[in-house]
């Protein structure tokens, strides 16, 4: 994999015990995009490198399945996620990829291990880690703003307050007009960017991201990876986002972590330090998305072994 | 415009039909009387007031009554369905209950309440009850998952999590269970009336049947259709019709 790398000591205010050469690389990168976060992204990486905002410690889940037979999901999971890191998890489908997402949400509860979010261990659920999911679930009952304001409503927000942050946060995700619209009147893309708004209007510090654009079409798809990347390098949001697609996940990511079949456990763990903004079809994505594939298709065949008892193993092509 | 007609040319036709049969005189007047008798009997019972009072009495029992059974309804079907324990024992329980005609309430309504207001109310409850409890465990059920999870995601949870989320999510899945629970709980209370003065509907009825005057009794009958239909347009109907609206669903007639 190909490294970039920048002397930023010339340009930025770094102590001079501070060693984090992986984060920053990509977040200059962000620079090209004419906006600059890092003077409010900068301090949390800065004085506090080694602390990370997300850790995942010996994750074990197993469950009982209709036949009675007690099945491992995940398998001792260990992870890192640094504050303002944007950690993608690819795996074959059926490898526990969400199911981990809704551990650290606090839906669900691990048999063993521990989800720890800034050194805490995660006691259910909590605004400070918002769960966006596939199929966007949005509350068709409410009109788009009053969706974007209903985790600042439970939380007692006053109403001022409520209206300014929606407005704010429809527009960040350039919806401003629509607030009045009922959800199913609007595009599967524009519903999508309605929940990146709701989740994001509880100013939570983690992002949890379950294939959020993976029943879209190809162009929105392109539009809504831009758009996140944007509303990541402005608001400065540790992201985790989950994806079956390869060069998804090499485009958005810091880090693409990869996950095995049944049990998940993590198999590797690939730094992406292509400059920002990447493009899904830049040979450099695809270089990077040949070598985690390669990987990634050991255990697609293996899922489809265990899922379709296939006794020879098929080929498989993964498109990205 | 077309539909009208259509409304239009059945009704003149059951009216035609009526004056029809009436004047042959097949049978005699005071058993099938014509319509324009019964029109009669109408205008005379609201220009003394005992239909006004009539009307009164029974919807604020009919309200009360089914508010009650709307509230109890929703705690009960959200327990069924979302305990095990509950739905395995109490959810058998409340189909088998369903065969049992709520009038059958009555004589135990009368030992435990006495002859009051309580015992008819008590029967209306009965009556509804069971339509809105299944009802509310079943759209529970059919109620997409995802709205819990994203409701207690934002930060929603207990009395928040069901007033906020758990029940206008399942209003498309227990709006027909709370029409039929009204339905119900409407017929209850015409027939526990019946049973005893009560000023309500259901005796006018039964007096008209006292006093051998068909006439009113028709007219009785087609002011009890009258406001089941009317309420079934004016409260349910455009609660549908704003659920369709605000979810995008088609409208299903």
């Amino acid at each position: 994999m190909s490294t970039n790398t920048h002397d930023f000591s010339s340009q930025l205010p770094i102590p001079g015990d501070y060693a984090e050469p992986v984060l920053v690389p990509a977040r200059t990168d962000v620079k090209r995009t004419g906006k600059n976060p890092l003077t409010s992204v900068l301090p949390a990486h800065t004085f506090a490198p080694q602390a990370s905002k997300v850790g995942l410690k010996d994750i074990c889940l197993s469950y009982k399945t209709q036949t009675g037979e007690r099945l491992l999901a995940l398998d001792h999971i260990n992870l890192q996620v640094k504050p303002g890191e944007f950690v993608c998890i690819v795996g074959p489908s059926g490898c526990g990829k969400s199911t981990l997402l809704h551990l650290i949400a606090g839906l669900h509860q691990q048999t063993s291990g521990q989800v720890l979010v800034d050194g805490r261990p995660v006691q259910g659920t909590g605004t400070d880690r918002i769960l966006i999911f596939q199929e966007h679930g949005l509350f068709p009952w409410l009109k788009v703003g009053e969706n974007v304001e209903f985790g600042m409503k439970m939380k007692g927000v006053s109403k001022a307050e409520r209206e300014e942050k929606t407005a704010y946060y429809l527009r960040l995700v350039h919806l401003g007009k629509f607030k009045d619209s009922y959800i199913h009147q609007l595009s599967g893309g524009m519903r999508q960017r309605v929940a990146i708004a709701r989740a994001l209007a509880t100013e939570p510090d983690v992002l949890l991201m379950d294939e959020p654009f993976a029943a879209l079409d190809a162009q929105t798809r392109d539009l809504l990876h831009d758009e996140l990347e944007r509303i990541w390098s402005e608001t400065g949001r540790t992201i985790i986002f989950v994806t079956h697609n390869v060069r998804e996940a090499i485009r958005l990511g810091d880090r693409v972590v990869l996950l095995t079949f049944r049990p998940g456990r993590v198999k590797s763990e690939f730094p992406v330090d292509l400059p920002r903004p990447r493009v899904l079809e830049d040979v450099d994505v695809a270089r990077a998305a040949r070598e985690i594939l390669d990987e990634l298709r050991e255990e697609i065949n293996r899922s489809l072994e265990a899922e379709y008892n296939v006794g020879t193993k098929p080929r498989v092509e993964v498109g990205a | 415009m077309k539909r009208a007609a259509r409304f239009f040319i059945f009704y003149a036709g059951l009216f035609g039909l009526w004056t029809l049969l009436a004047e042959l005189k097949i049978w005699p007047p005071y058993l099938f009387p014509p319509p324009w008798s019964v029109g009669q009997a109408l205008y005379e019972g609201f220009k003394d007031h005992t239909y006004w009072i009539a009307i009164y009495v029974s919807m604020q029992r009919v309200l009360i009554g089914y508010l009650i059974s709307v509230v109890l309804g929703m705690v009960l079907g959200l327990g069924v369905a979302s305990n095990k324990f509950l739905e395995e024992t109490m959810g058998g329980l409340l189909v088998s209950l369903q065969s049992l005609p709520s009038i059958c309430w009555w004589p135990l309504a009368l030992l435990w309440f006495g002859l009051n207001q309580n015992a008819i109310l008590f029967v209306v409850i009965m009556g509804s009850l069971l339509s809105v409890t299944l009802a509310m465990e079943d759209g529970r059920k059919q109620m997409p998952k995802i709205f819990g999870m994203a409701g207690r995601n934002l930060g929603a949870s207990g009395f928040k999590l069901f007033w906020y989320v758990l029940l206008p999510a399942s209003l498309p899945f227990i709006v027909s269970g709370l029409k039929q629970g009204w339905a119900f709980a409407w017929r209850s209370l015409i027939t526990a009336e019946m049973l005893y003065l009560s000023l309500g509907l259901g005796q006018v009825l039964m007096m008209g049947r006292d006093l051998n005057d068909m006439s009113a009794v028709l007219a009785v009958m087609i002011l009890i259709i009258a406001i089941g239909y009317v309420v079934d347009g004016l409260v349910f109907k455009s609660m549908e019709r704003r659920l369709q609206h605000k979810w995008g669903l088609t409208s299903a007639s």
